[in-house]
């Protein structure tokens, strides 16, 4: 009998998601039901991974896995969405996308998730990818009246079709090279002399950095950040890319793990690549929201160093960057909930100007945030950027680590124009007064957290000790 | 003594500034002036009382605090020993002078001025505390938040440039300061200064680790030719902000010099000696010359901090007592003297809106007070006998002429032509004819332009008959430097 109480938060929540679809259905303008009852679920979820939280396990022919690595990433996950619930609660009810499907797509995205996390086997894998894929398309769209959205939605379809085909032809090479799905197994037999793996390792590769918007497959990222709704665009900009990550950890760690080597090289390129492209594209953007696109790309870039160190040092640092990440977009997209004129929402980095006497308390806002983007200290950014660059001269890459902070300072520049613009610059537009607690608690959760942070750096990574162990 | 004191003097100006931000009012600020006034006082009174209770006599650090920080990785631990409190001292002093400088001057949001004057107060004199590099680039970085700020709201026409170009020169030198931090903890082991001062970095890193350093540290002293950024960011700044970044910042990076780059890497200390001396003097004469054609007091104030801090350089990597000490002592002497220079053109500044020294002229005629002041800091700045500008420039050549003559004599014309420029000014602004017709509507200094001004006056005057207190702080940690020195390059050359 296989211990099916190791699968029950994925079941809850499939059972949540059916739940709600069918109040989705029977009622009519059930927005707000299916929002607070998404909420609950997800809460409810949390709950249950949290009672089972230890150590690990397999179940369905050691297809399915269980550990603090993946439970630690769900949670991760849950929490941020709940959070983009409340905050984007108002905006989507001006947005007029308050249609019930919205958090039920989501949901099911982050079920797909879920088995991309636990999967131990590429079957699983792939068919949790492609059931948060499917989600993904339909989110960056569902705006579908707006020229803009559409586009973004169709171009993400087709680039992310493309990357999930390269990701699939990869594992059915893997199969083929080494006669097993199971990610253990490919993890003994495979070793740097079978050249074909390698082509394999390449593909997949491929397709996950596509997921995190590395370069050179960043292409997708402005475009789809630019015209997906905000509250999406949050969505996309904090929750794939955590997942992306962790199953890149995830495949480096079990079955590629003797073939560093090889994938070492790739992974610096992309590193480098990311890092230096973000920094220098995002210069000349007009609107935030491409702004914070190519700064997730930079910000992807240094994560994935911590992941080129193949150490578990460098993986937990990397696990660590993503976590601060997180919680500094969370904070930036509910800043963007409040820039709103006359009713309608502004996305011009020019409408901050003279923010600061207007609105002190959200300019300081963006002040921190962006600050702690920049990796400035004392804030929070900067310690994810110190426990990666920790971890990646640990490992003797000093070139990697050299190019990782000189590109900081090119990335300041951007991040000290919008500062510069909030602060320095006369007041031109006039934001509405917003009274939404749940998105100013938000904001001030995150600059808390990021200001508050130096007091004790090692708090997230002592949670993540035993991840690996 | 259990007491955290040195948490204590860090830690206080942030809560006042939280303090501040807690109370902020829109167009009222006497609470935040009467906030900050009383904290930066309260610390300046806490520091008096640690330099008091300081032991002199002692080589090591004192009052040392250690927390768990990172855990299993890095300490948060505090120290301080002779050359540190003599900075922590002047820190502590500066601050409710440029306060009370605001309070007078800064007309547009001031209590955001005053929280970002106060959380600049903490990163410095975080930053002479720190004993761990990695605490020391910390606040050493974070520094560089409420400055950037001050240039970029509160400064003049060009500010954003000017705030722009300080923060990235900055922050690019400091980067490679990070990478050699990081790389220091993997080599030896910790990032606790005292440890790595036992332990010792084996010397084929030292090298390169130096090199990081010194690129963190040229920028912020700053050395020709990375010194681009200071005229700009002194023009630009509002008084206050140029007293700070003067008196303040730039010794942070002398600081630097003298406790890590000493301190850690005496070899390549010693290997790189030339390559400090060449920039320390051509930063001496060509920015002495530069400053000879300035129309601007302020750019002449800040190209003269150049030169200044040219002398600094050239005194540490001297390496012998008198070198060290005269820096030591031109550090304080210079962040009291371009402090008060800096306030004096504000004065005049915040009468005319004009910085410029064409349009003054026969100054003395209708601001003879303030004219007697301005001309006994200029008289400070060139190095008069009696004041402390004199004693610092004297032991630096003093300790140069033992190492090295011709470095000492090119050193010394620039004692020359510092006169030279300092008094054309002085001549140009404070006698002469009035060409300007403003000159003749102004009203002399204030009861509190006044009192700060005497305060500065009677402190580098007294110092500059009397240098015995401040020498006599730094002269044990001096020496221990100096002979840990001496040991290492003797150790260096048995293994050879």
């Amino acid at each position: 009998m296989e211990n099916i109480n190791l699968i029950i938060p994925e079941i809850t929540l499939f059972l949540g998601i059916c739940l709600a679809l069918m109040v989705g259905v029977f009622f009519k303008n059930s927005f707000s039901i299916v929002m607070k009852l998404s909420t609950l679920i997800l809460i409810g979820v949390i709950y249950l991974i949290l009672t089972d939280w230890g150590g690990e396990q397999k179940i369905f022919l050691d297809s399915f896995k269980n550990d603090k690595f993946s439970d630690y990433f769900k949670i991760l996950i849950l929490v941020s969405s709940i959070f983009i619930f409340f905050s984007s609660d108002q905006f989507i009810k001006d947005k007029t996308l308050n249609k019930f499907e919205y958090p039920i797509i989501i949901m099911f995205s982050i079920l797909g998730m879920f088995f991309m996390l636990s999967a131990n086997d590429l079957i699983l894998f792939y068919l949790g990818l492609e059931l948060q894929s499917l989600a993904l398309y339909v989110l960056a769209s569902i705006d579908r009246d707006n020229i803009i959205s559409s586009e973004a939605g169709i171009k993400y379809f087709v680039l992310s079709a493309l990357s999930s085909g390269l990701l699939l032809y990869g594992c059915s090479l893997l199969y083929g090279f080494t006669g097993s799905t199971n990610f253990d197994e490919i993890g003994v037999s495979l070793i740097t002399q079978n050249t074909g793996a390698i082509f394999a390792m390449v593909f997949i590769l491929v397709g996950l950095a596509f997921k995190v918007s590395a370069v050179p497959f960043h292409m997708w990222t402005p475009d789809v950040y630019q015209g997906a709704p905000t509250s999406i665009t949050n969505f996309f900009a904090v929750v794939p890319k955590a997942v992306g990550l962790a199953v890149i950890i995830r495949f480096m760690d079990l079955p590629f793990k003797n073939i560093i080597e090889e994938w070492q090289t790739i992974i610096i390129f992309i590193s480098i690549a990311s890092m230096i492209l973000g920094s220098v594209a995002a210069i000349g953007q007009k609107n935030i929201k491409r702004l914070l696109a190519y700064s997730s790309i930079s910000h992807m870039g240094y994560a994935l160093a911590g992941v080129a160190t193949g150490s578990v040092s460098g993986y937990t640092s990397t696990i660590i960057y993503i976590t601060i990440y997180i919680i500094m977009n969370m904070g930036t997209f509910a800043c963007l909930y409040l820039m709103k004129t006359d009713g309608k929402y502004s996305e011009k980095i020019e409408d901050l100007s003279g923010l600061s006497k207007e609105r002190p308390m959200l300019a300081f806002s963006f002040l921190i945030l962006f600050f702690s983007l920049a990796g400035i200290p004392p804030l929070g950014g900067f310690f994810a950027k110190f426990f990666v660059f920790m971890s990646v001269i640990e490992s003797e890459m000093y070139a990697l680590a050299i190019i990782g902070l000189l590109t900081t300072v090119i990335s300041a520049f951007y991040y000290l124009k919008v500062i510069k613009i909030i602060y320095f610059d006369e007041n031109k537009v006039k934001f509405d007064d917003v009274r939404n607690l749940s998105i100013k608690a938000t904001i001030f959760l995150s600059c808390l957290f990021l200001s508050l942070y130096f007091i004790s750096p090692s708090i997230i990574g002592s949670l993540l000790n035993e991840l690996f162990i | 003594m259990n007491f955290p004191i040195l948490s204590t003097i860090i830690f206080l100006p942030l809560l006042g500034a939280l303090f501040i931000f807690i109370s902020n009012k829109k167009n009222e600020s006497s609470s935040a002036i009467y906030i900050s006034i009383f904290t930066s006082m309260a610390n300046l009174l806490l520091t008096f009382f640690l330099w008091y209770s300081f032991d002199k006599s002692f080589s090591g650090f004192q009052f040392i605090e250690e927390k768990n920080w990172i855990s299993g990785l890095i300490k948060f631990k505090l120290g301080i020993d002779g050359i540190s409190i003599l900075f922590i001292v002047l820190t502590a002093f500066i601050i409710p002078i440029c306060i009370i400088s605001c309070v007078i001057s800064v007309k547009k949001r001031l209590n955001e001025f005053l929280i970002a004057i106060l959380i600049l107060e903490t990163f410095m004199i975080g930053v002479f505390c720190s004993l761990d590099l990695i605490i020391f680039y910390l606040f050493f970085e974070a520094g560089l938040i409420p400055m950037f700020l001050i240039i970029g709201i509160w400064g003049g026409p060009r500010k954003i440039y000017s705030a722009y170009k300080f923060f990235l020169f900055t922050l690019l030198g400091s980067v490679l300061m990070l990478a050699a931090i990081i790389f220091i903890y993997w080599a030896v082991g910790t990032t606790d200064y005292t440890e790595i001062y036992k332990l010792k970095i084996a010397k084929e890193y030292q090298y390169l680790l130096w090199l990081a350093f010194f690129s963190s540290f040229a920028v912020k002293t700053p050395m020709w030719p990375v010194h681009t950024w200071l005229p700009d960011a002194h023009v630009e700044a509002p008084t206050a902000g140029s007293v700070i970044l003067a008196a303040i910042l730039l010794k942070m990076a002398g600081y630097g010099f003298l406790r890590f780059s000493l301190g850690m890497f005496p070899i390549a200390s010693e290997f790189f000696t030339p390559l400090v001396f060449t920039l320390s003097i051509i930063a001496i004469i060509y920015t002495s010359l530069v400053a000879l054609m300035q129309d601007d007091m302020k750019k002449l104030i800040a190209y003269s901090s150049v030169a200044h801090m040219g002398f600094v350089t050239l005194g540490i990597f001297t390496f012998n007592k008198q070198g060290i000490e005269g820096s030591m002592f031109q550090m304080i002497s210079h962040g009291i003297i371009s402090a008060a220079l800096f306030l004096c053109v504000g004065v005049l500044y915040d009468r005319t809106g004009s910085r410029m020294i064409k349009s003054f002229g026969g100054v003395v005629n209708y601001l003879p007070n303030f004219s007697l002041i301005f001309i006994i800091f200029v008289l400070g700045a060139l190095g008069l006998p009696g004041t402390t500008g004199f004693i610092g420039e004297f032991l630096v050549l003093l300790g140069a002429f033992k190492i090295n003559y011709l470095v000492a004599i090119l050193a010394s014309t620039g004692v020359v032509l510092c006169a030279a420029y300092m008094l054309w000014m002085a001549k140009r602004v404070v006698f002469g004819n009035t060409n300007n017709t403003i000159v003749t509507k102004l009203k002399d200094i204030n009861f509190l332009e006044a009192t700060i001004l005497i305060v500065l006056c009677l402190v580098s005057i007294v110092f500059g008959f009397y240098p015995e207190p401040l020498l006599n702080t730094m002269d044990i940690s001096v020496n221990g430097i100096i002979q840990n020195h001496q040991n290492e390059l003797t150790v260096n050359l048995i293994n050879k």
